[in-house]
C-alpha cells in the first residue's frame, strides 16, 4: 500500500524541551493507524505538526506526495487533512449546523461581492453548505431537533459527533482524530470504534487516531505507532505492538 | 446510542436533511415576508421623518449626527463585534474619511484643477473636487488599505494587545493630523491643514437636486439615511454568509477555525478593511458635513465613544449597533447640549452637563454592563446562550438512557 502520509524525520523542541524527537512515520492510504503512548510523549505535538499548528524544527511531512511541512493549517485542510480535538473545540456562538457549516469554507467560494450581491451560484452554494451540513450531522447520530441549538450546549457525546462531522465536512481523505473516546464508556467507545470502520469504508478516509482506550486501539487499528519521550519506541501490528518489551516498559506493565 | 443507531440505518445517511428551517438563509417563508414587511415600513417612515421636524431644526442636526454615528457603529462593529478584534484606533477611519474628502471635495490642493461631476460653483475653483459619491468611494478605499496596514501587525496578536497596538495606530493618524502641515507634497502643499482646518469643504452635489445648503437640513439627512441603508444591506448580507460565519468561527477559536480550512490573515483582513470602509465613508460624510477638516476632531475619546455605542448595543449585533449608534447620538448632540444641559443649573449647582458628558457616557456604560450585559439588542448567537443554558442539559441527562438501549 501506498503512503498517503510520509513524516520523515521530524523533530520538535520548544525552548530546549523536545516533544518529538527524530520520528519517520507512514500512514497507509485507507488504513486506520493509532497513535499511542504516555501522557507527554509528543502524540499531540505530532498532530499539530501534520495539521501545521506547529512547524516541525526539523524534518520534512509529505502528503499525497506534496510537501506540507511548511505551509498553512487551512491549506493542508484545503489539501485534504482534517482533525478533531483532544478537548473539543466548537464554535461556542454558532450552532451545530453552522459549526459544520465552517467546515465547507474551503470547499466554498462566495467573497464578499458574493455575500452582498447573491447571485444565484452564491444562493445554490448556500443551499448545498447547508444540506451538506445536516446529512452529515445526522450521518454522525445527531438528532434533527439538535441541528440549530448552540453547539456548546448539546450532551457532551453529541458535542464529539458534531466535532466530527465538522471535520468531515471539509472533505478529507485522511483524519485525524485526537483521543475521541475520551469520556465516553465502553458502549460508546465500541460503537465509536465500529463508526470509524464504517467511515473508513464509507468515505474512503484514512484515520489516524490518538487513542489511550487500549480495548478500542486493538480493535479497530492495523497498525499502532508508540512515542515515548517524543521517540518513536514501537510500531507494529496490535498484537506485535502489545507484546513488544518497550512499550510494556513505557506503560510499566498496564497494558502489557 | 446514536453511533449504532446510525449504524443499522446506512441508507439513511443520504437524504437525511430534515432540519426545522427549511430557507437556505434563515426563517420559514412567512417570517421572511414579515421582515421584509417591517423593513418596507421603516424605511418609509424614515424616508418621512425630515416632513415632522422643520428643515434646520436642531432636532434634525442631532438626527443626522446620530444616523452618521450608526454609520460608524456598524463599521467597528463588523471588527469588534463579529470578528472579535478589539479596534480602539477607529478614530483613524474617522480621520482618513474627512481628509478624504478635505483632499478631493475642497481647494486645499489649489495647484490642481480636477473636475468631475460638482457643482457649477465648484466647478471653477482650483483644487481637486470630485462629485460626493465619488469621495464616499475614494474614502473607503484609502480607509480598506488602511485597515489592512494597520491590521498586519496585529494578526498574530490576541486580545488585549490588539487594542494597544490599533489603539497606537489611531493616535499615530491622529497626530500625523495636527502635524501634517508640516509635511510637504511639494507645490507649497502639505498633508493637512492641521489645528487651522480644511475649510470651505465642497456640499454634496448632485445634478438635478443642486448643492446642498445648511439652512435645509432635508437632503442631508436622505444622504445619510441612504447611506445608513447601504451599510446595513451589506452588514446583513455579510452576516448571513460564509464570510460572516467565518468571522465569528475565528472570534470563537482561532485554532479550530483555521484547521477548518478558514484562511486566518485574508479573513482577519477582509473584517478590518470592511469595517474601516465603512468608517471612512461616515468619515467622508462628517466631513461635508461639519463643512471643515479639523485635525482636532480627532481625538482618542471618539474611538471609545463608537465602541460604546457597539457594547452598549450588543456586541456583535447588527441592529445593536444601529440602536446605539443613534441613542447615544441623540443624548450627546440633542438630549445633553438642548435639553438637559441647564439641568444643574437649576439645583444650584455651576456647572453644565456638556461639561460631564464623558462622565455621563461612562456612567451609561457601567449602568449597561451591570443590568444587560448582552447589550440592548443583543446577537442572535449571545441570546441563544444567553436562554438556552441550563435547562437544555438537564433534559438531555433525562433522556441519555433511553439512547443506550
Amino acid at each position: 500500500m501506498s503512503a498517503i502520509l510520509r513524516a520523515e524525520r521530524i523533530t520538535k523542541q520548544f525552548d530546549g524541551l523536545t516533544a518529538v524527537s527524530d520520528v519517520t512515520f507512514d500512514i497507509p492510504a485507507k488504513s486506520i493507524v493509532s497513535l499511542i503512548g504516555p501522557n507527554g510523549a509528543g502524540k499531540t505535538t505530532f498532530f499539530n505538526m501534520l495539521t501545521g499548528l506547529v512547524r516541525p524544527t526539523s524534518g520534512r511531512i509529505t502528503f499525497g506526495g506534496r510537501d506540507i511541512t511548511r505551509t498553512r493549517p487551512d491549506v493542508i485542510t484545503a489539501r485534504g487533512v482534517a482533525r478533531t480535538f483532544q478537548n473539543i473545540r466548537l464554535f461556542g456562538a454558532m450552532t451545530a449546523i453552522e459549526n459544520v457549516m465552517i467546515g465547507r469554507h474551503a470547499r466554498t467560494r462566495a467573497g464578499i461581492f458574493g455575500a452582498v450581491i447573491r447571485p444565484p451560484w452564491v444562493r445554490a452554494e448556500e443551499r448545498k453548505t447547508r444540506e451538506r451540513a445536516r446529512e452529515l450531522l445526522a450521518y454522525v447520530g445527531v438528532k434533527a431537533a439538535d441541528f440549530d441549538r448552540l453547539a456548546t450546549q448539546l450532551p457532551y457525546g453529541d458535542q464529539r459527533r458534531v466535532e466530527i462531522a465538522r471535520a468531515l465536512a471539509t472533505e478529507p481523505s485522511l483524519l485525524l482524530l485526537d483521543e475521541p473516546t475520551a469520556g465516553m464508556n465502553p458502549q460508546e467507545s465500541a460503537a465509536l470504534a465500529l463508526f470509524m470502520r464504517r467511515l473508513r469504508d464509507d468515505l474512503n478516509l484514512t484515520i489516524l487516531l490518538i487513542e489511550h482506550d487500549m480495548k478500542v486501539v486493538m480493535d479497530v487499528s492495523e497498525r499502532v505507532t508508540v512515542l515515548d519521550y517524543g521517540r518513536k519506541i514501537a510500531e507494529g501490528t496490535p498484537a506485535a505492538v502489545r507484546a513488544d518489551p518497550a512499550v510494556i516498559e513505557a506503560y510499566l506493565g498496564t497494558e502489557g | 446510542m446514536r453511533w449504532l443507531r446510525a449504524l443499522r440505518a446506512p441508507d439513511k445517511m443520504a437524504g437525511f436533511a430534515i432540519g426545522r428551517a427549511a430557507g437556505g438563509y434563515g426563517g420559514s417563508a412567512p417570517r421572511k415576508m414579515l421582515s421584509r414587511a417591517l423593513a418596507g415600513v421603516l424605511i418609509v417612515a424614515g424616508i418621512c421623518v425630515p416632513f415632522l421636524f422643520g428643515d434646520a431644526s436642531g432636532f434634525m442636526n442631532a438626527t443626522i449626527i446620530s444616523i452618521a454615528y450608526a454609520v460608524m457603529a456598524l463599521g467597528l462593529n463588523i471588527v469588534v463585534g463579529s470578528a472579535g478584534l478589539l479596534d480602539l484606533g477607529y478614530v483613524a477611519f474617522y480621520a482618513l474619511g474627512a481628509y478624504s474628502l478635505g483632499w478631493f471635495g475642497s481647494e486645499f490642493f489649489a495647484k490642481a484643477q480636477v473636475h468631475v461631476l460638482v457643482s457649477p460653483v465648484a466647478s471653477v475653483l482650483p483644487g481637486v473636487h470630485l462629485n460626493f459619491l465619488l469621495v464616499l468611494v475614494a474614502a473607503a478605499a484609502i480607509c480598506a488599505a488602511a485597515g489592512v496596514v494597520i491590521g498586519l501587525p496585529t494578526l498574530r496578536l490576541r486580545g488585549d494587545y490588539i487594542a494597544i497596538v490599533t489603539l497606537a495606530f489611531g493616535e499615530i493618524i491622529g497626530v500625523a493630523a495636527v502635524n501634517g502641515q508640516s509635511i510637504k507634497l511639494g507645490g507649497g502643499m502639505t498633508l493637512t491643514a492641521g489645528n487651522l482646518g480644511i475649510s470651505a469643504v465642497d456640499s454634496p452635489y448632485f445634478p438635478g437636486i443642486g448643492s446642498f445648503g445648511l439652512l435645509d437640513l432635508r437632503p442631508w439627512y436622505w444622504l445619510i439615511f441612504g447611506i445608513l441603508l447601504v451599510v446595513l444591506f451589506v452588514n446583513l448580507r455579510l452576516r448571513d454568509a460564509r464570510l460572516g460565519r467565518a468571522w465569528v468561527a475565528l472570534r470563537e477559536d482561532e485554532v479550530a477555525a483555521v484547521s477548518m480550512g478558514v484562511p486566518l490573515v485574508k479573513t482577519k483582513l477582509l473584517a478590518y478593511a470592511i469595517g474601516a470602509a465603512i468608517g471612512g465613508m461616515s468619515g467622508a460624510f462628517f466631513g461635508t458635513y461639519y463643512t471643515e477638516v479639523n485635525a482636532g476632531q480627532f481625538q482618542f475619546g471618539f474611538s471609545i465613544f463608537i465602541l460604546s455605542m457597539v457594547i452598549i448595543g450588543g456586541l456583535g449585533s447588527i441592529w445593536g449597533a444601529v440602536v446605539g449608534g443613534m441613542l447615544l447620538g441623540y443624548i450627546n448632540n440633542y438630549l445633553i447640549p438642548d435639553v438637559l444641559n441647564g439641568l444643574p443649573g437649576k439645583f444650584g449647582l455651576s456647572f453644565q452637563l456638556t461639561q460631564v458628558e464623558f462622565g455621563i457616557f461612562g456612567f451609561l456604560l457601567v449602568i449597561t454592563m451591570v443590568l444587560r450585559p448582552q447589550g440592548l439588542l443583543p446577537e442572535r448567537r449571545h441570546r441563544l446562550e444567553l436562554t438556552a443554558a441550563i435547562p437544555a442539559e438537564d433534559a438531555q441527562l433525562g433522556t441519555e438512557p433511553e439512547g443506550m438501549a
